[in-house]
């Protein structure tokens, strides 16, 4: 399931809700891997306050959904929940989560990082971020995801 | 015939606009659909381009009814 959600969300429990009404996962499940993002107060070196995340609202979701099942294709998932926040936002806020039960773990560890990385570079989400002062920046380039 | 062209991010900050509705009567690709709706401004490095929602290069040629998007590179969230 996708969401995109112009409110704040708590992610551990939209995980426990879903999960508690996919009564087909039970017994099934071995492995469910979470991946929580949250904006940080900082990025190149300054001070961030606030983002505005924008989207595309109906391409959001059909990109998204098409990350979703080819994150399907490659690995043997029993479900994916992915929840995304677009509207402003703040430090500490809850941006995206991305949830996946699988039989095996390394299913449910792989294609985790799959959705999250093609959601990066596929999915219409452009950032505008609201500095110290109040100058206001696009965000132009992802990062490789460790720096 | 008519497609309605929208505008994303620093796209539509660019133009001032979010959207244009674009007449015309020949055959237009997706870049002359960017000249005819901008009046020629020049499109910036890594404009991405939409076409109903999905990703389309710039020499596809669209059709009545279409919605034409153009938009900067994506960027997530800020959680990496």
């Amino acid at each position: 399931m996708i969401k995109i959600v112009p409110v704040e969300f708590e992610p551990f429990s939209e995980v426990q809700a879903y999960q508690q009404q996919k009564h087909a996962l039970r017994g099934q499940y071995g492995a469910t891997n979470l991946f929580v993002g949250t904006m940080r107060d900082f990025n190149e070196g300054d001070s961030v306050k606030g983002m505005t995340l924008e989207h595309y609202p109906g391409m959001t979701e059909k990109q998204l959904e098409l990350v979703v099942s080819e994150a399907e294709q490659q690995w043997a998932l029993l479900d994916c929940l992915v929840i995304h926040r677009v509207g402003e936002v703040f430090p500490d806020d809850v941006l995206v989560l991305v949830a996946v039960w699988s039989v095996h773990r390394g299913d449910a560890f792989d294609a985790s990082r799959f959705i999250m990385e093609a959601l990066k570079s596929q999915v219409p989400f452009w950032k505008k971020e609201l500095l110290e002062g109040n100058n206001r920046r696009w965000v132009a380039k992802n990062t490789d995801g460790y720096l | 015939m008519s497609i309605k062209v929208r505008y994303f991010a620093s796209l539509k900050e660019l133009l001032g606009r979010a959207e244009d509705m674009l007449e015309f009567d020949q055959a237009l690709s997706v870049a002359d659909v960017w000249v005819k709706a901008t009046e020629s401004t020049v499109m910036p490095d890594n404009t991405l381009a939409a076409l109903n929602m999905e990703y389309v290069a710039l020499d596809f040629v669209v059709s009545d009814g279409d919605e034409v998007a153009f938009f900067p590179p994506v960027t997530g969230g800020q959680y990496d």
